[in-house]
């Protein structure tokens, strides 16, 4: 790997639920522009690693450090401010919103609004809302759903709303994006859609982290990613090393013969 | 070109707020002194609603204590006017900053609470409040009242008739209406809407939660405290019990009746409130000669609890609905009776 630039660094993250170890010493870094996935069956720990990152679960222990600075205990708020945005694996778009709205409400860190100016409707107010709609517009364009922007959210197709999702996290230029489980639910159009939309961001140097239990897509879009089973790390690499890797396959297939490796909790 | 698009979400025209009050400051050419009193009435209350509405309809934040910040800025007023002989101008500002400084020490624990944690908080807040009112008599004059409030004047104008408090706690309310309007048509509406939207997308999108409820919640108080400080120059005369929670639990219904997803709700649930208050008043006795002076909070519960059944966004959407069916004639699509279930102002964002 030549001259990558770290971008998120975790490091033996742990959560521990009652008796119960979710997740179990994870590490990985993930480097600027690559698309890296976090895979693993049902029930593996994604999803609570996930949580972690975002700051939704504070972690047992181990650390998130994001561009050299340490993220462990930061709020979620805190945590996009810092350059990090995401979507839901279950939608959670505004529905109360139209959705270039909804897009614009993605672009709130970037703004300088405050109350008093915007109930005294500033220039400066008017001036940053043309350029926020204005910017709000054309990432709908880029995620192709500009034809939806005076709709209101909860109108579009499922497929649809996940794009809006995306183009709600990406209107702030954030250094990362994390993405869960962005393919469940959709149909094979539409995730082909998604595919390129982020594929085509990547181009443009954004980093993708993200988690996935379709197997295919994983492959065929990640550069690396790590799979977790039962909580713990059973392999990394890139998507050839990860098929050829023995753990990893009696993970999906359930040999029980090579799982003797992995340690439970 | 995008000034149009920005046009095409929000309404900012000045056309809507503008008609509506040519028309009612037109209101003291054909009106008695009894109807502009009435409407004075309505504008203290919608000054109030103004505020309340934001916070539960914007914020999802239910509150049942505002009428603690309607009395600060009554008695403040009344204190330093009518004891120090102070300016009621500074008094209103006083009373204003009090209850904003009140209303973050408050805000701050009692906004980790949630839907009726945090109703029972401000509750309680507003009898703490009630009780000092009545136990400070050396300030407040206790459960006797404040007499004697002076009246207000500018420039050497004096405000002693309705009229002229007609215009100004209607000023009040233009100003304030177009000030949240203002606020919600933008970054921090956005932010606030997001929460009732999603809380957990609000959070990720990197909206502090926190401090936008916070900061509602001290504008609620600041516009409830105006309010309180004018009241109490035009009645010259404040004592505790229009201050109790039921006046608080008021102000509520009033946002509720008008329906909290529209700013302009604020005016029309105080307007339905002071005037069927009014016919009540009028009628009840007549019809029931030995009914008790609590038939009024009985009505409006009743009243409460069917628009909440019926009607969950209030009154306004019912306008809308009715002005857009007349618009709609030619096409005769019989939709417009759909009930909206979607968000509801008085729900908590949980």
């Amino acid at each position: 790997m030549t001259n990558k630039e770290l971008i998120l660094s975790v490091e033996n993250l742990t959560k521990v639920f009652g008796g119960v170890v979710a997740v179990d010493n994870v590490s990985f870094a993930i480097n600027k522009g690559e698309i890296f996935a976090v895979i693993g069956p049902n029930g593996a720990g994604k999803t609570t690693l996930f949580n972690m990152i975002t700051g939704v679960l504070p972690s047992s222990s181990g650390n998130v450090y994001f561009q050299g600075k340490r993220l462990t205990r930061k709020k979620p708020y805190q945590i996009a401010q810092a350059g990090i945005t995401r979507t839901f694996q279950n939608l959670e778009v505004f529905d109360n919103m139209t959705v270039v709205e909804n897009v614009m409400t993605g672009a709130h860190i970037t703004m300088k609004t405050n109350i008093l100016t915007a109930g005294l409707r500033l220039p400066t107010v008017v001036k940053e809302e043309v350029r926020t709609m204005e910017r709000a517009l054309q990432c709908l364009k880029d995620v192709g759903i500009a034809d939806f922007a005076y709709e209101m959210s909860d109108k579009l197709p499922y497929g649809s709303q996940r794009l809006l999702e995306i183009a709600r996290a990406a209107i702030s230029k954030p250094q990362l994006i994390l993405l869960d489980e962005p393919m469940a639910g959709l149909n094979a159009e539409e995730s082909r859609q998604l595919v390129e939309v982020i594929l085509k961001m990547r181009a443009e140097g954004m980093t993708f982290l993200f988690v996935e239990h379709d197997m295919e897509t994983v492959m065929s879009i990640s550069d690396r990613l790590v799979v977790v089973d039962n909580g713990v790390k059973i392999g990394e690499g890139t998507p050839e090393e990860i098929y050829k890797n023995p753990k990893v396959v009696a993970a999906y297939l359930g040999d029980d013969e090579a799982e003797e490796g992995v340690s439970y909790a | 070109m995008t000034k149009k698009n920005l046009k095409l979400i929000y309404n900012n025209s000045l056309v809507g707020p503008g008609i509506f009050f040519a028309l009612l400051f037109c209101l003291p050419l054909v009106g008695s002194n009894y109807t502009l009193a009435i409407f004075t009435m309505i504008g203290f209350y919608a000054l109030v609603c103004i505020g309340l509405t934001m916070l539960t309809g914007y914020a999802g934040q239910i509150s049942l204590g505002h009428a603690a910040f309607y009395g600060i800025g009554a008695y403040t007023s009344a204190y330093m006017t009518a004891t120090l002989g102070l300016s009621p101008w500074l008094a209103i500002l006083v009373g204003a900053l009090i209850s904003a400084l009140v209303a973050l020490l408050i805000g701050i624990p009692t906004f980790k609470l949630k839907g009726y944690y945090l109703a029972l908080a401000t509750l309680g807040f507003g009898i703490i409040v009630y009780t000092a009112f009545k136990e400070l008599s050396s300030i407040t004059g206790g459960s006797n009242g404040f007499f004697g409030i002076p009246s207000i004047s500018l420039f050497g104008f004096e405000f002693m008739t309705d009229q002229s408090y007609f215009y100004l706690i209607w000023f009040f309310v233009f100003m304030a209406l177009i000030f949240s309007r203002n606020i919600i048509h933008s970054r921090i509406g956005r932010g606030l809407r997001s929460i009732e939207g999603s809380e957990i997308a609000a959070d990720a999108v990197g909206v502090n939660l926190m401090k936008y409820k916070l900061q509602i919640f001290v504008t609620s108080a600041i516009f409830t405290s105006i309010s309180g400080s004018l009241l109490a120059h035009y009645v010259t005369f404040i004592n505790p019990d229009l201050f109790t929670a039921n006046t608080s639990i008021y102000f509520l219904i009033m946002v509720i009746i008008g329906g909290s997803n529209s700013i302009w709700g604020a005016i029309v649930g105080s307007a339905t409130y002071v005037l069927l208050g009014e016919l009540l008043k009028h009628y009840v006795p007549i019809i029931l000669p030995n009914v008790g002076g609590e038939f009024e909070i009985v009505f409006f519960g009743l009243l409460l609890v069917l628009t909440l059944i019926y009607m969950p966004n209030g009154l306004v959407p019912q306008f809308i609905k009715i002005a857009g069916k007349r618009h709609k004639k030619e096409r005769s699509a019989p939709i417009a009776f759909s009930i909206d279930t979607r968000a509801t102002g008085g729900k908590t964002n949980d």
